[in-house]
């Protein structure tokens, strides 16, 4: 029990310290870079959290498919948002 | 027909109910993220309308705080990430303890965030009529408001069911290692409030000019 507990509070080091560069990468000159760090860094953390905290690592297939079926119809919207305001005419 | 056995149908066998169970929790949370990423969308289009308007809203923001509730959210995960390896081993005491400090770490966070809605209060930041005037600044401060209080609601009804469970593990009624799944399942919930977060922190607190 010791050593899977020593493994989620490294991991939880891991958030953290991922959560403090965030920080330090919003307050840095890096334009519109910014936006693209920090939702790497929030994917990097998410990311983390599903597999050790979830376990998503011990999981079987479909119940990762699961997992991931939310974030894919986001991704899907996102996307058909982004084609609509870049092809019609007319938008900025 | 034995009890145990009755108890587990339609399932031939525990581990089968516990992937069921799990898989139906995870379409469950997929249905959450749904619900959140709309609103992520909403603010993906509003930023492309008007550029430049999150950021004049966002540097009002209260960073520190956000940040200290970010970490306590993070902290809260590790507590109920223990409390479940706690129960896997029938350890009921641990598990019951891990659970009660997830607790008080959600309620700091409902707390903070409550403090800081007065502040956004007192600096009159406010949707329409506010500091901000009219312009399209304020309906950043919609979607924040709008977004942290679905949050906020997410985290009270996580630690209503976080506290129904450590009650019925610390009382017995739930028996560990046996029902170890009930825990899991409720952490499962807990994680993903706690990812939902993980994304509202950079998108709404992070988005300065």
């Amino acid at each position: 029990m010791g050593r899977e507990i020593g493994l989620r509070v490294a991991i939880w080091a891991a958030l953290l310290a991922l959560l403090a560069l965030t920080i330090v990468l919003a307050l840095a000159p890096l334009g519109p870079l910014r936006l693209v760090a920090a939702l790497v860094i929030a994917a990097a953390k998410a990311g983390l959290i599903g597999w050790f905290y979830m376990d998503l690592r011990k999981a079987d297939g479909v119940t990762r498919l699961a997992s991931v079926v939310g974030v894919i119809f986001i991704t899907i919207l996102i996307l058909m948002a982004s084609l609509d305001f870049a092809l019609r005419a007319g938008n900025p | 027909m034995s009890k145990a056995v009755e108890a587990l149908l339609p399932f031939a066998d525990r581990a089968q109910k516990r992937r069921a169970d799990t898989f139906g929790m995870f379409v469950f949370l997929a249905s959450e993220v749904m619900l959140f990423g709309a609103l992520v969308a909403t603010l993906a289009a509003y930023r492309a309308l008007h550029p430049g308007a999150a950021g004049e809203a966002a540097q009002h923001l209260n960073l520190g705080l956000a940040s200290a509730n970010t970490a306590i959210l993070l902290t809260s995960s590790l507590a109920v990430a223990i409390g479940a390896i706690a129960a896997r081993h029938g350890r009921a005491r641990i598990c019951a303890g891990s659970l009660g400090g997830a607790i008080v770490l959600g309620a700091a966070f409902l707390v903070i965030k409550g403090v800081e809605y007065r502040l956004d209060f007192l600096e009159r930041l406010t949707p329409r009529g506010g500091v901000l005037g009219e312009g399209a600044a304020t309906l950043f401060l919609s979607l924040y408001y709008v977004a942290t209080a679905l949050h906020g609601v997410h985290v009270a009804i996580g630690i209503g069911l976080l506290a129904w469970t450590a009650i019925a593990v610390g009382r017995g009624r739930l028996v560990m290692p046996d029902r170890a799944e009930s825990v899991e399942l409720v952490g499962l919930y807990w994680h993903l409030v706690d990812v939902i977060w993980v994304f509202l922190f950079p998108l709404l607190y992070l988005a300065r000019p």
